[in-house]
């Protein structure tokens, strides 16, 4: 990014942002406190809320829904309806943030193509976590205690039993242990009240019952420029993902595109210990950590961007300096589509090639202009330190916004230490640790994951 | 209220919990604080196939230890704990860290004292079956498929370096 490009990113307020943000907070309070308790004022947020979607095909549904529920009638359905209108507000601030950083980034974005629908998953599944969700939006977060966390427990089991519903799975298991490790919520002094109230509205849209509109995809054939890996995790889930440029075969335009790798885990695997969960990807995790090029054969890839990663389908390539590919191909590469059911704010990760800026504590200045380092997004899976990062000059980052601002997670920094240059990728550490002094902390803390499956070996089969 | 504690709470990917800390798991596979109660499992030092069950009530301190076929530990007193029950003390404090641990369960001691000198409970019956069953459900875990499936609510989840 240039100096000038990050002006462009801030310059001014997208006109509707900041109210439709002010239409979310409203709901956001009513969930703190429960739809149960609602009282005039939130009531009103509520109203207003549904005004902001009148004109829209949710409009009737919305304002029937904010009707019953302060004249405290509190179905299913209303609930359901509200959060429809929450996540269409956040949908739109979405498009006009990410419209923006296209637009300064001189981006292109290709349309959203959408074919066959998914098949509807078995319906018992998702009411166990409908009526759950339903309860705590009716109880409120302040209400929640040990017993209304548990009462989760089953529903939780049986969906993580169901890969097609591992979204909801990890989400809900996400959401669950954050509030067991909050409780009791009364006393709390302050809450996550914009996060919670967003897992929440996504996990009751993922618990709707019907088919849902899919990706459309085509296999792709041509070669794979790795910019860095993106490693999200809780205590039982654990994500990487490859961020890449495609060159296609024949020569067409390239293209930016990711490849998912997630598997579950339990809270004391952690640090560099998560990539063993993910070691039958061998392809992909060499490529990380030799910093490689992969060749692909016929790989699933949808309008979403996202290749459906096979490692069969995969071969490592020549070695390929992500830094090289970010400073030659990151300009020109086409963006795919965002999902319409994935639009908020939160899902925006754009790769950018930042250099020569200067820092300053958390934030990098460039000819004047600056933006905020995410110094919370770097995993303890690979090594890159807040240090680095601050004696860095150059890095491969996502661009990210959250609580109102725009900011750049780090996937790779180049960075001058005691007068010699140093590179750090977040996915150096794919085939285990580089660094002496972490492979000896690792060597005495034992392997994590092998112990565990031993005794899951011998318990779970007795 | 200041603009950080603002800015948090008007955030999407801000960290509700802290990251737990790596610890050799091979004595005590499972700590949690969960249902009310520190509970978890620990190896037994002679039998490699036995496991005791033990488990601390917060806030009455309120103790148990049983292996998991519900016999009851031999080193457990009416008022003492047991090994096993110093040992889920000392691995959740390695994994939570200590403030996190005495918080929980209430227990106030001085700087220097180890947890379990501000125990106060007695021996009391506890779910040995339902905590053994939740340390079952832990190691499925390991057990499902790697999924390649992109989890877009996984952003809401970054992985972050573990602040000690």
């Amino acid at each position: 990014m240039l100096g000038v490009q990050l002006a462009q990113l801030h310059d001014g307020d997208r006109p509707g942002v900041a109210e439709a943000l002010d239409l979310v907070a409203g709901f956001d309070d009513a969930l703190v406190h429960g739809f149960a308790r609602l009282g005039e004022e939130r009531a009103a947020a509520l109203t207003a809320l549904a005004g902001a979607v009148a004109a829209s095909p949710l409009g009737p549904a919305v304002s029937e829904a904010a009707d019953k529920v302060a004249a405290g009638s509190i179905g299913e359905e209303h609930l359901t309806a509200l959060a429809g209108a929450r996540t269409a507000l956040l949908g739109a601030v979405h498009d006009a943030l990410l419209d923006r950083l296209d637009t300064a980034l001189g981006r292109t974005r290709a349309a959203w193509e959408e074919s066959a629908s998914t098949a509807a998953p078995a319906d018992n599944l998702l009411s166990g976590s409908r009526s759950w969700l339903h309860e705590l939006g009716i109880t409120g977060w302040r209400g929640v205690d040990h017993d209304l966390v548990s009462s989760s427990g089953q529903t939780l089991e049986a969906l993580l039993a169901e890969p097609r519903l591992r979204r909801l799975a990890v989400l809900l298991d996400g959401l669950a242990a954050e509030l067991r490790a909050s409780c009791p919520i009364a006393t709390m002094a302050r809450l996550p009240v914009r996060r919670w109230a967003d897992l929440w509205t996504r996990a009751v849209l993922l618990s709707q019952p019907g088919a849902r509109p899919a990706a459309s995809v085509e296999p792709v054939t041509g070669r794979l420029l790795v910019l860095g890996a993106d490693v999200h995790e809780h205590g039982t889930a654990v994500q990487v993902q490859v961020h890449g440029v495609l060159e296609p075969a024949g020569g067409a335009p390239t293209r930016l595109v990711r490849a998912s790798v997630a598997a579950a885990k339990v809270d004391t695997i952690v640090g560099p210990a998560v990539w063993r969960l993910l070691a039958g990807h061998p392809v992909l995790l060499t490529a990380l950590a030799e910093r490689r090029s992969l060749d692909l054969a016929d790989m699933p890839l949808s309008s979403s961007g996202d290749l459906a990663w096979q490692d069969d389908k995969a071969t490592v390539g020549a070695p390929a300096d992500p830094f090289a590919t970010a400073r030659l191909q990151l300009a020109n590469a086409n963006a795919p589509a965002v999902p319409p059911l994935e639009r908020h704010p939160i899902r925006i990760s754009e790769p950018v090639l930042l250099e020569d800026y200067e820092t300053d504590g958390d934030r990098w200045t460039l000819d004047g202009h600056s933006i905020r380092v995410d110094l919370d997004r770097l995993p303890a899976s690979g090594p890159l330190t807040p240090e680095l990062v601050a004696a860095s000059s150059a890095c491969i980052g996502l661009v990210r916004w959250d609580a109102g601002g725009w900011r750049v997670q780090p996937l790779a920094v180049q960075a001058t230490v005691k007068r010699k240059p140093v590179e750090a990728h977040t996915g150096d550490w794919a085939q285990g640790p580089t660094d002496p002094k972490v492979v000896k902390a690792e060597a005495k803390a034992g392997d994590a994951v092998a112990v565990l499956r031993e005794r899951a070996g011998r318990l779970l089969r007795e | 209220m200041n603009a950080d504690e603002d800015a948090w709470e008007r955030g999407s990917g801000v960290r509700v919990v802290p990251p737990v800390q790596p610890r050799k798991l091979a004595k005590v596979p499972f700590v949690e604080m969960a249902d009310g109660r520190l509970q978890g499992v620990v190896s037994s030092g002679s039998d490699i196939a036995r496991v005791y069950v033990s488990s601390i009530t917060a806030g009455t301190h309120g103790f148990n230890c049983s292996t998991n076929n519900n016999r009851p530990c031999g080193g457990l007193g009416g008022s003492s704990p047991c090994k096993h029950l110093r040992s889920l003390v000392d691995e959740a404090v390695l994994q939570y860290g200590r403030e996190r641990v005495a918080r929980y369960l209430q227990i106030e001691v001085g700087e220097d004292d180890h947890l379990m000198e501000g125990l106060e409970g007695t021996r009391e019956s506890a779910p040995a079956a339902v905590v053994f069953s939740r340390f079952l459900r832990h190691l499925a875990y390991l057990e499902l498929p790697v999924t390649t499936e992109p989890v877009a609510e996984m952003h809401w989840f970054p992985a972050t370096r573990a602040v000690i």
